[in-house]
């Protein structure tokens, strides 16, 4: 049952998107987020929106699986609308009650708000959808090394990242046969008030970090058995080499972006 | 190497000591001595407690000895500026495969240990590669171990190890969390590695049958080795055997049996073909 957790986001492919650098990606998904933010016009967001869906198509994932992306913040999404609808006053009022007034800007607003957050996830869930998570942190780590001589232990938390990705299936199996075997011996989960059932998530829990706690010492042991001794003098199996292909990719984005602050500010 | 031998341990001592407490320490090891020479594969048995995952943490400076020597490849276990050379040296594979890999793709693991050491690129990849075509998993390379059977990640475990070129590999009961079908390729892998490459193999376990494939089986029991011999003559001492709570082959108990109750048929039995043929004789006469 816990199986069918999907682990990351990746959804495998050969795309351009999927082969590009994933030092790249994430600075290009930086570059995009502040894109999004910096227009305020519908004219700006438009060019958001041809620019994610130009990425949507070149990355070759189905629509149904950004679909699927927007669908847990749904509820976020509708929040957001009534909030701007309700608390912009400004502008022709259309339609009133009491102290409710719904106006034009309201409705403007709300629209805006909805298409830029629809466009943020979209846009960075190509990141996740296109790069595994382990080259995520291998990125991240590459990223944030100038930090190291702030005395900042880039590749430890790069290692404990890759460690927890590493441990996520072992964890998700290891809790399934604690539930069973909690489940065995009588216990309820799926029945009882809340506080009962509450209670009974201790019975998972304890034996799930204990066992946590036995796995972590002995990986320990197993790492300083092959000669861990930190980042320092490290060599890589997998290497990060950009391409033009990356600085295409980066240009490109960095043209749009200069595109949205021109029309901001002729718009004005 | 004056004497000869890869692994030199002599009047081994260890104790776990407890915090603050120096006289409630329990006593794991007492006096420990063990050559093993280049080449061999030789498996420890013992009952739990016997001291013999103890032993085998000896061997690549995991834990020092509280009194004695152990001297591994030429290097002294105790001398911590040799570490990583003796650890290079002396790999080590542990019971499950799950809390020995590190990284989330099979080939990065094997990689794990060159990269700690820094091997450059076109090297690393050519030792993995390597390693991996050796234990049989080079077209999983690209898998996650949790796609991977028990015996497959164990495989990969000693891939890992064999990355590094080690001339020693101790494994400590590298079979105990296996199925059937994972013991029997873990154990045909061992015995490659010592065949072809010439890799002196140290197994601890408490598989009788493993043990019988080795050439030399020394027997642990509360901190010591009470029998060090081949399989035929350890497994015919079957009253210490049992005494130290260990059983014999099948095979052997029966000749055992056989010949203390007036048969002519010799107790260093341990094949079962060697025993069918010993009682087809017996029927014969």
């Amino acid at each position: 049952m816990l199986k069918d957790i999907t682990i990351g986001q990746f959804f495998p492919g050969d795309s351009i998107i999927h082969r590009l650098d994933p030092r790249f990606k994430i600075v290009i998904t930086l570059i995009f987020i502040i894109m999004l933010f910096t227009g305020g016009t519908f004219l700006c967001l438009a060019v958001g929106a041809v620019y994610t869906l130009m990425a949507v198509l070149l990355s070759g994932i189905p629509m149904k699986m950004f679909a699927k992306s927007v669908k847990p913040i749904m509820p976020f999404l509708v929040i957001t609308a009534v909030i701007n609808l309700l608390l912009m006053n400004s502008g022709d009022v259309l339609w009133s009650w009491k102290f409710i007034k719904i106006t034009h800007d309201g409705i403007n607003t709300s629209v805006f708000m909805i298409i830029r957050i629809v466009l943020l996830i979209v846009g960075s869930s190509i990141l996740t959808y296109t790069t595994t998570p382990i080259t995520l942190t291998d990125a991240i780590e590459h990223l944030l090394s100038p930090l190291k001589r702030l005395k900042f232990p880039v590749h430890e938390l790069a290692m404990m990242m890759s460690i927890a990705l590493r441990f996520i299936p072992t964890l998700i199996e290891e809790t399934d046969k604690i539930i069973s075997a909690q489940k065995a011996r009588g216990a309820e989960f799926d029945t009882g008030s809340f506080m009962n059932r509450a209670r009974n998530m201790i019975s998972i829990l304890v034996p799930l970090f204990i066992s946590s706690f036995r796995r972590a010492d002995e990986l320990a042991t197993a790492m300083e058995c092959r000669c861990y001794h930190g980042g320092e003098g490290r060599t890589r199996l997998r290497q990060l080499k950009s391409a033009p292909r990356d600085y295409i990719a980066l240009f490109i984005t960095i043209l749009f972006f200069a595109l949205v602050i021109a029309l901001g500010h002729i718009c004005k | 190497m004056m004497s000869g031998n890869i692994i030199e341990i002599t009047g081994l001592h260890f104790s776990y000591k407890a915090e603050g407490d120096d006289k409630a320490a329990a006593e794991v090891l007492k006096g420990v001595d063990l050559s093993i020479k280049e080449g061999e594969m030789i498996a420890v048995l013992g009952h739990n407690g016997s001291g013999k995952s103890t032993l085998a943490k000896h061997i690549n400076g995991i834990l020092t000895a509280t009194e004695g020597k152990v001297i591994v490849d030429g290097i002294d276990a105790s001398d911590e500026s040799r570490l990583f050379e003796l650890r290079q040296h002396a790999g080590m594979v542990f019971q499950n495969p799950d809390n020995q890999i590190v990284s989330s793709i099979v080939e990065e693991d094997v990689a794990f240990a060159l990269e700690n050491l820094g091997v450059p690129y076109e090297e690393m990849r050519r030792r993995v590669d390597d390693a991996l075509k050796a234990v049989g998993m080079y077209e999983y390379r690209l898998h996650s171990p949790s796609q991977l059977s028990g015996g497959q990640k164990q495989r990969v475990a000693i891939a890992g190890i064999i990355a590094m070129r080690p001339r020693i590999i101790v494994l400590d009961e590298p079979t105990a969390m296996l199925d059937p079908q994972g013991r029997r390729e873990v154990m045909s892998t061992i015995k490659r590695m010592n065949r072809e490459q010439g890799i002196t193999i140290v197994l601890i376990t408490h598989y009788m049958d493993e043990a019988a494939q080795c050439g030399r089986i020394a027997v642990m029991d509360k901190g010591r080795i009470i029998l060090d011999d081949t399989p035929e003559k350890v497994f015919s001492q079957v009253e210490i055997m049992k005494k130290v709570g260990l059983d014999v082959p099948q095979v052997t108990e029966l000749a055992w049996e056989l010949s203390r109750a007036g048969y002519d048929i010799s107790p260093e039995t341990i094949s079962e073909e060697e025993c069918v043929k010993a009682i087809l004789k017996l029927f014969a006469e």
